[in-house]
């Protein structure tokens, strides 16, 4: 079967090239029907590269280590579950999914534009071809995923996955990132299209917006369930480290941020071409390059997938794309002519520039400094790094900034704003803001961390506004139309889908910020060694280490781990109600020969499991780091006598030597942190979901827009036409 | 103001501010930046009290515990020259001997004193290299 799989991509890359030469061909010459089967050989990669995907999968599922990529990754005894998302935690595995999803995405967006965009469409296809061919030819030069290993040698299992990688949000983050990194190539498709063929105004923006604010949405929970992941599996007990990673995954988001606001005004005023277009090849460039990081090994990161073959092809393509595109922009500069003039600096538009650019320097920031062991090293031959405080520090106030323009971009008029209006709007939120900064210097210790302050005043301004903008719209529709308010509210809604959807972003994003802003202020952590029957304090919890757990083969998450050494901790809170707590730390087999049959058992990976009590007003966070340097000498012991008992017999003895950690327990060391707010992040960030959801749906209106100006266009051709 | 002048005006302000940040983007970001050397590095250019990124390997056998405190060596890449680390701290999970590790500190007496919580494991999937070789 490894044979079709790579016979599946190397007929894929054919296809691809194909739908390169058809559109252009069809474009030149204007032979619409090379254009359309340009088009449908995207399709048919999609095809392939699906049966390819489900012959990988199957392999996987089947446990059929003939696959190399399987042995490297899964084994019998890892679950079904990480069985199913072992392919992306490899090299080659990623680019196929990352292929998949871009030929998946190419082929929606083609369909949907069949019957529009005629001169731009051709060019988009080959852009398309041309990034899903780079993809193939990197698998099918350097980095199959087929590569398969000679039927006399099939080792009877595999090495397994990464332990790391063992946790529920491993199913969904790779698969959400690179949906957004390769959405955003939809876009940055048709924007080259457009450049070619002159037609620079807002259609293809209208064409694919919607993908951009998909990818936006994706890219943007994959970044949070990546937050996720390391807040719960990593066992340091943070969300945000600034590894070179997230923020590779960070910088597009950012940039792509600016993008969604900015074609705004490009819609509405024929302004920022220029600006849109370098706004879309950034995106899509810093996109590549997050694909690129993960791989290269250039910078050190958690997520290195090791030293890679294909780092300089990625470096090339990258290069090919920045100066291409330049030429393209620069160009075509003349037909990229503002059509309006910015009349004022306390307008929308000026607004959405300045968002725009303070997006642009966060993300400069962190490039900056995601570089700066190469900058650093190329300048002064020393190598260099900057941490977390080098970042919270100048992104802080930046992320104020951009929270506080939050809060008055939307309610200021296009064009000229008049001080009357800006004041009618801002009055009620202005007081709501200093009426909770009283509040909060009155009731709370909220002033010991003079950011998180200011930010917490800025969110209540911001969410009073949008709540305003809300409540106005309604009144305004209910005395119009006397509909009952919770009704208008809904058609309200309803019927201007993209604002208000985007109202309900800015709320997820200002709740996200203020999570953020508690939790990095006012963190309460404490790392202690305790003994069983003593007792540390946090916060105004008081937290007991009860006793020992070890259990054999019952591993609560059901990663598959057969060791696992916990603690019972009784947790007191004020004195008050009590709860149980009972982090523990799984332990993985090594398969390593040079260790002792029992050694094995304990000294290969280990991977806490961390209870989290979550809470709306704070999160409870343990962990555990059991000592079992007690065991040493009984496990050496065990290694020398029991050396070629069988696996029944290695389980009874392991099953021992736990009992004995049980019975005899050392002191273990524990990290404990009561954190206020975290949950807030991802309610925020489901709140964010939500409203991109609703602004992403195609309204009704929309629709019928659609349908009329088809039937306008094509009454249009009938007439200018001369009948035979 | 004619708007020719207030662009021109708006133009400069915009450029300052630009300037002044990318300024302290690159002033604050040297200034604050640490070091990146090596275990032989770091004993034959030992300024006392001066911030270094150790990186190099967990000698294997080196790693004790002292009541709240991790001790281990810490040697070069490649060759034996090593360093006596003593960390206090989160350990992340994939610390073992033998691994490559980044840990932020000073150099007091002899001994790197890292900083609290600053230990960093490179490359969870380097152990897939290790089973290979063995």
């Amino acid at each position: 079967m490894a044979g079709v799989g790579a016979a599946c991509l190397f007929v894929g890359l054919l296809c691809a090239l194909y739908a390169v030469g058809a559109s252009l061909a069809g474009a030149r010459s204007g032979r619409r029907e090379l254009a359309v089967s340009g088009r449908r050989a995207i399709y048919c990669l999609a095809g392939l590269l699906v049966l390819a995907f489900a012959i990988l999968e199957a392999a996987y599922l089947s446990s059929d280590f003939s696959f190399a990529l399987v042995e490297e990754s899964s084994s019998t005894d890892t679950p079904t579950f990480y069985k199913v998302t072992g392919m992306w935690s490899t090299q080659d595995g990623s680019l196929l999914l990352w292929v998949l999803l871009l030929s998946l995405f190419s082929s929606a967006v083609l369909f949907l534009t069949r019957k529009s965009l005629r001169e731009i469409t051709p060019y988009a296809t080959a852009v398309l071809g041309v990034v899903a061919a780079f993809f193939l030819v990197l698998m099918v030069a350097w980095e199959s995923p087929f590569d398969s290993i000679a039927a006399a040698s099939v080792p009877p299992d595999g090495r397994g996955l990464n332990p790391l990688l063992r946790h529920p949000a491993m199913m969904i983050h790779p698969p959400m990132l690179y949906t957004g990194y390769v959405g955003f190539t939809i876009p940055f498709a048709f924007a080259v299209g457009a450049l070619i063929t002159r037609r620079t105004g807002a259609d293809w923006i209208r064409a694919t917006r919607r993908f951009a604010l998909v990818a936006w949405t994706f890219l943007g929970t994959g970044i949070l369930l990546g937050a996720l992941w390391s807040y719960t599996e990593l066992g340091w007990g943070g969300y945000w480290a600034w590894d070179p990673v997230e923020n590779a995954a960070l910088m597009p988001w950012l940039v792509g941020t600016a993008f969604l606001h900015s074609i705004i005004v490009q819609e509405k005023r024929g302004m920022l071409k220029v600006w849109n277009a370098s706004l879309i090849v950034t995106t899509f460039v810093l996109a590549l390059l997050g694909t690129f990081l993960v791989r290269s090994g250039i910078l050190s990161s958690i997520h290195a997938f090791g030293a890679s073959t294909i780092g300089p092809q990625f470096l090339v393509f990258i290069a090919l794309v920045v100066i291409g595109s330049m030429v393209l922009i620069v160009s075509r500069l003349d037909s990229l002519r503002s059509e309006a003039r910015l009349d004022s600096l306390v307008s929308r538009e000026a607004f959405f520039l300045l968002n725009n650019l303070v997006l642009l320097a966060i993300a400069l920031v962190i490039l900056w400094g995601t570089f700066f062991p190469l900058i650093s090293e190329a300048l002064t031959g020393r190598e260099a790094s900057v941490g977390p405080p080098w970042f919270n520090a100048l992104t802080t106030p930046l992320a104020l900034v951009l929270v506080l323009l939050t809060g008055i971009g939307p309610v200021l008029a296009w064009r000229r704003a008049t001080l009357a209006g800006v004041r009618r709007v801002l009055a009620v939120p202005v007081a709501c803001a200093a009426l909770l900064a009283v509040l909060l210097l009155v009731f709370t210790n909220a002033a010991d961390s003079i950011p998180s302050f200011v930010m917490f005043v800025l969110v209540g301004f911001v969410v009073t506004v949008i709540v305003q903008e809300f409540w106005r719209g309604a009144s305004a529709r209910r005395s119009m139309t006397g509909e009952p308010f919770p009704r208008a509210l809904g058609r309200l809604v309803g019927r201007n889908r993209r604002r208000f959807g985007g109202y309900l972003v800015h709320v997820g994003m200002a709740v996200l910020f203020l999570g953020v802003a508690a939790s990095s202020a006012f963190l309460k952590q404490r790392d202690v060694r305790l003994a069983p029957g003593q007792t540390v304090k946090v916060g105004d919890y008081e937290i007991t280490y009860r006793e020992p757990t070890a259990v054999l083969s019952d591993d609560r998450e059901a990663t598959g781990a057969p060791i696992t050494l916990g603690a019972t901790m009784v947790v007191r809170k004020d004195g008050g109600q009590t709860t149980v707590v009972r982090p523990a730390r799984n332990f993985y087999p090594t398969r390593d020969p040079r260790k002792g049959v029992v050694s094995r058992y304990f000294e290969g990976e280990a991977n806490s499991e961390v209870d989290v009590r979550w809470g709306l007003r704070r999160d409870l966070w343990t962990a555990v780091r059991p000592d079992i340097s007690s065991l040493e000498r009984p496990i050496a012991e065990a290694d020398r006598r029991f050396a070629d008992v069988g696996s029944s017999g290695l389980a009874l003895i392991v099953g021992a030597l736990l009992e004995n950690y049980r019975k005899n327990p050392p002191p273990a060391t524990f990290r404990v942190i009561v954190s206020p707010l975290v949950s807030w992040i991802w309610l925020g960030g489901a709140l964010v979901v939500l409203g991109a959801l609703v602004a992403a749906w195609p309204s009704p209106e929309a629709r019928l827009r659609r349908v009329r100006s088809l039937y306008s266009a094509r009454l249009g051709r009938e007439l200018t036409q001369p009948h035979t | 103001m004619d708007p020719a002048r207030k662009r021109r005006a708006r133009l400069i302000v915009a450029l300052t501010v630009a300037l002044t940040l990318a300024g302290a983007l690159v002033y604050t970001s040297f200034a604050s930046s640490t070091e990146a050397s090596t275990p032989s590095q770091v004993m034959r250019a030992s300024e006392p009290g001066r911030s270094y990124e150790l990186t190099g390997k967990v000698v294997d056998g080196s790693v004790e515990r002292e009541g709240e405190a991790l001790r281990f060596r810490i040697r070069d890449r490649t060759g034996p020259a090593s360093v006596a680390v003593r960390y206090v701290g989160a350990v992340p999970d994939p610390f073992r001997e033998g691994r490559e590790v980044i840990v932020s500190g000073t150099l007091q007496a002899g001994t790197f004193v890292a900083e609290r919580d600053s230990l960093v494991t490179k490359c969870p999937s380097k152990f897939t290299k290790e089973q290979e070789r063995s």
